[in-house]
């Protein structure tokens, strides 16, 4: 069941090619503008996903954004803000959250950059432990198994994570007898954790393969090709909305930045960038010109700049406010 | 006349039938069985998991954020310790998302010791469960209040650990602490209790129990006194209650709090009481540093100094790894009736 992703031969409309591209643009210039806030001493930390666009565009745009049961539940983790992007997000509340802001409207200047929360659109807060999203995950898809329906759970995480015994409990109860969960399982693949190369620690040969002793359907893809994680991703959620039964899908992408600020966040040369890749490919396709990437280029780089000294003015949450929401409603 | 483990069953059908109690699940939760200790037999809605305690508390976390209503169990408290940061991260749900998103998950858990329950069936769970801030926590000790507070607990739009006093959960209810509404213990028995073999057939009569909402962070004061102050919950309270009566032959009059609810807890309850008395006990089961009992005296010490009479005192578990198994190392491992008592006399009779 499991096996390289291959693609496919029919192409995608061109129009979602250049969407496509436009998210994925947005969100390297919205992770590298964070960096540089970070080295500028705009913010704390930071962490985010420059080199997984190609992948959390697509999933984004695929993805069934709302509020409730009968839209999809979604668990992400720290690098996706792109598929945030791609579903809408304005850029400037990430610019908030990495200034700690008050306005920053996920945690209100509590989290990283990158955690998001969402009520409106079913995205659960990110934690910054990993891989505990995939044991809330079983309880968001057990829901929707029983409301029935297309809306399903989707939970993201990377490759060093796997090793969590979580992931482990993920792919055993999403696959109980007679009460699978509608639940896709998506581990981006970078090869690392933190500093330390998976191949120093993981003998298995693909992350997927642990679906098949439980009968999970799993695909391996190169998460690098937009149109190869767009059409795979279709699969997969239509397999998992369809079928109400669980799909692993890993998919291979690139770390461009290091783990986070706290390693530097430079670029790495010897990864592939999915987004240069793309636009040699639009513009050999005649679908944008350099010209023209050059200008989307600097108008969104002078959008976040102006976004970024917007936030400047914005003011910092109160000191007492930390004291709010530690329970709801109101306490006996 | 019930049992604790029948309120708390009784309870969570109220909570199923009522109040919108989607899951009661755990393992061995569902059928057959029912709980290691009966609590869930017979609910609609109880199922069976894996053998994963971190797969349960993820699963109710994704439940209460899908707008469900789950009751977790883990089978003993003692298996809870691998879910910590689960546990926080629960905790932390509301606040961290600035109050956007809401928790509403009960964790049910037996805990303590009074059962020869060896080094991993006898931990308590209060000290480590009031230092996760966002939770609510509970520990009855009589079977009205087990009810009571798990049905607000059920009811609460936070997650709440209800603490079950596993040596508490087969004794019958005393006096004026029964689940109000239901029949002697004959017939409570043959109503909902599973039979033994096979239970394929059977299906629970259940008795007509009102909605009785004991009010999270409100103590009890189950015996008035002027001489001393004596703060508990669980397990110890009734043990608080007979130390006390020894020594009302001595002229000591001694006022029992059980606290019933650890977060939120009634400060008020507590200073009014020291206040009049100047001498004041607290009692727990588990480990003595960093425990529960240590925050309330460090917060009577800082508020009540010039009110008080006495050094105000803790009685806790000694600070072991576990509880050993024979009668003799549990003894001196957990707070007796005997050491209750001394305590109690060496405070009625220091002179400031």
């Amino acid at each position: 069941m499991t096996a390289e992703g291959t693609l496919a031969k029919d192409s995608l409309a061109p129009a979602l090619l250049v969407q496509m591209h436009d998210c994925m643009l947005r969100a390297r210039l919205l992770d590298e503008r964070l960096i540089r806030m970070q080295k500028q001493g705009d913010g704390y930390f930071w962490v985010g996903g420059p080199g997984e666009e190609a992948f959390n565009v697509p999933l984004g745009l695929l993805l069934h954004k709302g509020e409730g049961l009968a839209y999809d539940f979604l668990h992400f983790h720290y690098r996706s803000t792109a598929t945030l992007l791609a579903m809408g997000m304005p850029p400037i509340d990430t610019i908030r959250q990495m200034k700690n802001t008050s306005t920053d409207p996920f945690s209100g200047g509590r989290n990283f950059v990158g955690h998001y929360a969402v009520k409106h659109w079913n995205v659960v807060p990110v934690s910054s432990p990993i891989e505990v999203q995939f044991v809330m995950a079983l309880g968001t898809a057990l829901a929707q198994r029983r409301a029935g329906g297309h809306g399903i759970t989707i939970v993201v995480g990377g490759d060093a994570g796997t090793a969590e015994g979580d992931f482990a409990s993920c792919l055993i109860w999403s696959s109980r007898p007679g009460a699978e969960l509608p639940v896709l399982m998506i581990v981006t693949n970078n090869g690392f954790g933190i500093s330390t190369a998976a191949s120093t620690q993981h003998s298995e040969k693909r992350i997927s393969d642990r679906a098949a002793p439980f009968g999970i359907e799993a695909r391996t893809i190169d998460g690098n090709d937009p149109e190869i994680s767009y059409r795979e991703l279709s699969q997969a959620m239509h397999y998992v909305r369809t079928e109400r039964r669980p799909f692993l899908l890993e998919a291979n992408v690139s770390r461009l930045y290091g783990h986070s600020s706290s390693s530097g966040a430079n670029f790495i040369e010897d990864e592939v960038d999915a987004l240069t890749q793309f636009e040699t490919r639009l513009v050999a396709q005649g679908l944008r010109t350099r010209e023209q990437l050059e200008t989307m280029r600097h108008a969104i780089e002078r959008e976040l700049l102006d976004a970024t000294k917007q936030v400047r003015n914005e003011p910092g949450p109160e000191g007492p406010s930390a004291f709010d929401h530690v329970f709801a409603g109101q306490l006996p | 006349m019930s049992t604790m483990v029948q309120a708390i069953r009784l309870a969570l059908h109220v909570g199923e039938e009522r109040h919108g109690v989607t899951d009661v699940f755990g393992q061995d939760v569902g059928p057959p069985l029912g709980g290691v200790f009966t609590a869930t037999q017979g609910l609609r809605t109880a199922w069976n998991t894996p053998l994963d305690e971190r797969g349960i508390i993820g699963t109710a976390i994704g439940l209460a954020l899908a707008g469900q209503r789950p009751v977790a169990e883990i089978q003993f408290c003692d298996y809870a310790f691998n879910c910590i940061d689960l546990l926080k991260l629960a905790g932390g749900m509301h606040w961290s998302s600035n109050g956007m998103w809401t928790l509403p998950m009960v964790l049910m858990t037996p805990v303590g010791s009074g059962i020869h329950g060896s080094i991993y069936h006898s931990h308590s769970f209060d000290a480590t469960a009031t230092r996760i801030p966002g939770w609510k926590v509970v520990m009855p000790a009589t079977p009205r209040d087990a009810y009571g507070l798990l049905l607000s607990a059920i009811r609460d739009p936070n997650p709440v650990m209800f603490l079950a006093p596993k040596a508490l959960l087969r004794q019958k209810a005393p006096a004026g602490e029964d689940v109000p509404g239901v029949p002697d213990d004959r017939t409570l028995s043959k109503l909902i209790d599973a039979p033994l073999g096979d239970r394929s057939s059977w299906c629970p009569r259940w008795p007509d129990t009102p909605d009785l909402l004991v009010p999270l962070g409100v103590a009890k004061t189950v015996r008035q006194g002027r001489d001393v102050t004596l703060v508990t919950y669980g397990r110890m309270v009734a043990i608080a209650v007979t130390a006390a009566e020894e020594l009302v032959s001595e002229g000591v009059e001694t006022e029992v709090i059980d606290l019933r609810s650890l977060m939120p807890y009634d400060w008020p309850a507590i200073a009014s009481s020291v206040r009049r008395t100047g001498r004041v006990l607290f009692v727990n089961e588990d480990t003595e540093v960093t425990n529960f009992g240590e925050h309330l005296l460090r917060r009577t010490v800082e508020e009540l100094f010039y009110e008080l009479l006495a050094p105000p005192k803790l009685l806790a578990g000694a600070h072991l790894p576990g509880i050993g198994l024979a009668e003799s190392l549990e003894r001196v491992s957990v707070p007796q009736r005997d050491g209750i008592v001394s305590a109690l006399r060496a405070l009625a009779r220091h002179e400031p």
